[in-house]
């Protein structure tokens, strides 16, 4: 207790760093991965195929290679950005994969005969979408990504190694100070979970609530 | 046009193809664009002189990146020789009949699996003073295990029911049932399961960079970060990428593979539901349920 006590404002910045980092990247891993699902489904080729090398390379990509790449490659093409934004441009976008292939499997979910309906009752494009297909691909979407987002939470203590200021990274400061190593990681550990079940228990409930008897 | 079947477009007449076509070329010019930059930020920033391509040619440059390959498998080998049977055991375990058994289990199941594996990678690393290697094969083997747990439970729980009631009804002992009537069934079903989540071990392999183990990313950096070679970070890239992705390529391949041989076969038909190659990021589809 005495560790975490007397570090308080580190373990605080720490946690608060991770807590940015996973929101930031949620957002752009959904909104890339939303708009490269849309390239995925789309009737236009070219946007087809762009969608799937994109995803078959980032899924297949090692997490740590492509922060290799960002945040010391990027530089070079005198790209300098903070390393915060390094990280959330190689989180957002390996999840964005994830999310992409989420989004995608939701979508095919529909029945077919869901959209030829909506478009036989004459509603344009966006009725369809937004009134009829999106609705009910949402529900099956929402457990998958709530995984993938648990999965980027956790992915965030790789940006510790890339000086981003995050909660795995802390143990080097406190470390110093000569503190139990055992206690310091025990409360990192701490600090992930929070994280993780609060995720987890959010995308429960939102499934409980959109839940239907199919 | 092979778009597949979903409830978003109609097949398209003539007015909606000639539109698709004029998408299409927009795209195709975005991406061409896209690449184009890419192309000319490379000789911008000079990627391709001599003097940065020069440190492959020498002997001891190619044996670095090569003991780093080699490192990176080696790892990725004892992660699967050890996780295997790490999952097998805490799999017989969830499913065993002893209460504090199964408690146990699924404490360790849960628990390594909530844990973020770089924590742990560190722990071992930092906390025990373990060497490099063996605290990555340590950490790998304490998530993929427990993942593979819950991959072989899903599959053990998904054969069908009265597979294990016919067991059982000719006097098969609980071992004996699962030996013989549903590890074999579950085992074709979930092997493109297994075979993607190798795939997530093979790429996790990489974290090892972190804790200084001299794998692949390592020697990539040592070589990169060399002034003598003219800080030569792109072409290392360049050389490194592809066939990391290209190995976790393979291993996709295969899984999907694998999988298609085994819904094709029919053999299988009536057996266990063959869990898809999807490739992992957190957890497996088939563990969430």
């Amino acid at each position: 207790m005495k560790t975490l006590t007397d570090n308080w404002s580190t373990y605080w910045e720490g946690f608060l760093g991770t807590l940015s980092l996973f929101l930031v990247s949620a957002v752009l891993a959904l909104v890339l991965g939303v708009l490269i699902a849309s390239f995925r489904v789309s009737p236009v080729r070219p946007l087809r195929v762009f969608g799937t090398a994109w995803v078959t390379l980032l899924r297949n990509t090692p997490l740590t290679l492509l922060f290799f790449i960002v945040v010391l490659g990027l530089p070079r093409f005198d790209i300098t950005l903070p390393f915060f934004t390094f990280a959330v441009l190689a989180l957002g976008c390996y999840t964005s994969a994830f999310v992409c292939e989420a989004m995608r499997a939701g979508v095919n979910t529909v029945p077919v005969g869901q959209g030829e309906a909506a478009r036989s009752l004459g509603m344009s494009f966006g009725q369809t979408m937004g009134l009829v297909v999106l609705p009910q691909a949402y529900r099956s979407v929402v457990a998958p990504i709530g995984s993938v987002m648990i999965a980027l939470a956790k992915n965030t203590a790789i940006a510790g190694s890339f000086s981003v200021t995050e909660l795995l990274g802390t143990y080097r400061t406190i470390n110093e100070l000569g503190y139990s190593i055992v206690w310091t990681f025990v409360w990192i550990a701490v600090g992930y979970l929070i994280i993780t079940l609060a995720v987890s228990l959010v995308f429960n409930l939102l499934e409980r609530r959109v839940a239907v008897a199919r | 046009m092979t778009v597949e079947s979903s409830a978003l477009y109609d097949v398209p007449g003539p007015k909606a193809l000639a539109r698709h076509r004029l998408y299409g070329g927009i795209a195709l010019l975005a991406i061409a664009a896209l690449l184009g930059w890419i192309v000319y930020m490379l000789f911008h920033t000079q990627q391709f002189t001599e003097s940065k391509w020069m440190a492959f040619e020498y002997k001891g440059v190619q044996e670095l990146l090569l003991r780093g390959l080699g490192n990176t498998l080696k790892a990725f080998g004892w992660t699967v020789l050890f996780a295997l049977p790490f999952g097998a055991l805490f799999a017989a375990g969830r499913l065993s009949d002893h209460r504090p058994v199964r408690m146990l289990s699924t404490l360790v199941v849960e628990f390594f699996r909530a844990m973020p594996l770089l924590v742990m990678i560190f722990f071992i690393f930092v906390a025990l003073k373990v060497a490099p290697l063996w605290a990555l094969v340590a950490g790998l083997v304490l998530y993929n295990g427990s993942v593979l747990a819950e991959v072989f439970r899903a599959g053990v729980l998904a054969v069908p029911k009265g597979q294990k009631e016919a067991a059982f009804a000719l006097g098969m002992r609980k071992t004996q049932v699962m030996a013989y009537v549903l590890v074999p069934q579950a085992n074709r079903a979930m092997l493109p399961a297994i075979i993607s989540q190798l795939v997530v071990a093979l790429k996790d392999t990489s974290l090892g960079f972190l804790i200084t183990y001299e794998e692949f990313l390592h020697a990539g950096k040592l070589i990169a970060t060399n002034l003598d070679y003219d800080l030569p970070f792109i072409p290392v890239v360049m050389v490194i990428a592809p066939i990391y992705i290209g190995m976790c390529l393979l291993l996709s391949w295969f899984a999907r593979w694998v999988e298609r041989q085994s819904r094709r076969r029919p053999s299988m038909r009536g057996g266990a539901p063959v869990a898809s190659a999807e490739v992992a990021m957190g957890l497996p589809p088939a563990a969430q349920q």
